[in-house]
């Protein structure tokens, strides 16, 4: 059961995305581009998404298990550090160069771009090199 | 500033936020799970951790949704504008980023935000701002 919904959320995030125009990377640049022609369309997607899941959030923070009986997996950091903020900076970067996140990263793959390939391979590379840093910061 | 209202799609953007919302919302309540896509992706790169099977699904149905949309209708329009060495680039600044900050859009823009995470609102904001700069810079600085 848990591998079905796991199955259908993913599918069901993925159409939201394609849906609201997150999987075009020249619409997500446009949002970006506040000092151009500036399109808001992907504020409202933020807001929407949020919208929706304030109520299921705020009860899961309140609960121990999920409805289908695991234990809830929310993050527990609290602290504000350089980490957080340099890497968030860091993404961002990164998101204004191409206009892609990771989630339509993902979506983008099976289309047959060779750019979408191209970008999750080096995705994953960032990702790869983050834990041989990791690895060497713990030695 | 001025607003691209050709451009401007406040309907689906609203619709397809909600499902979005709607996903985050599923994955949580019944997985008890943040569904944040750089986080479910980085913690599969890496070795143990629990419910490697439901995460790869989730993805998985991240993956499929285009194919799924197509049995119904044509597929959104796609424009990259970007070359190779700029995605490149782009693709490790992501991974390596969100990493680092512990989450993306979804992740942090949606799902901390949505718990009220002071750590999600403060990461969001910095990928943003960064964002705008950064197109700023491209399109503004450098390339006019």
């Amino acid at each position: 059961m848990r591998r079905l919904t796991a199955l259908l959320a993913g599918l069901l995030f993925g159409i939201g995305l394609l849906l609201a125009g997150m999987s075009n990377p020249a619409k997500v640049l446009g949002f970006l581009d506040l000092a151009g022609a500036w399109d808001p369309s992907l504020a409202l997607v933020m807001a929407g998404a949020i919208a929706v899941a304030l109520l299921p959030f705020s009860w899961a923070k309140r609960r121990q298990r999920s409805l289908l009986d695991v234990p809830m997996q929310l993050p527990q950091k609290r602290e504000l550090d350089g980490r957080l903020i340099g890497g968030s900076l860091l993404f961002g970067i990164g998101w204004g160069i191409a206009g892609i996140c990771p989630g339509p990263a993902l979506t983008l793959l099976l289309g047959g771009y060779w750019q979408s390939l191209l970008f999750v391979l080096a995705l994953l590379g960032g990702m790869g090199l983050f834990s041989a840093l990791e690895r060497r910061r713990a030695r | 500033m001025h607003i691209d209202w050709a451009s401007f799609t406040p309907w689906t953007a609203l619709s397809g936020g909600a499902l979005i919302g709607l996903s985050a919302s599923l994955f949580v309540v019944l997985n008890g799970r943040v569904a944040g896509i750089s986080g479910l992706l980085g913690s599969l790169l890496q070795r143990g951790g629990d419910g490697r099977d439901e995460k790869a699904l989730f993805l998985l149905g991240l993956l499929a949704a285009p194919l799924l949309w197509g049995l119904f209708d044509t597929l959104p329009e796609v424009e990259f504008q970007t070359g190779g060495i700029g995605l490149t680039l782009a693709g490790l600044l992501v991974g390596l980023g969100t990493r680092y900050g512990s989450g993306c859009t979804s992740g942090h823009g949606v799902c901390g935000i949505a718990r009220l995470s002071p750590r999600s609102l403060v990461a969001t904001l910095a990928f943003m701002a960064s964002g705008f700069a950064t197109v700023f810079v491209l399109r503004h600085l450098w390339g006019g």
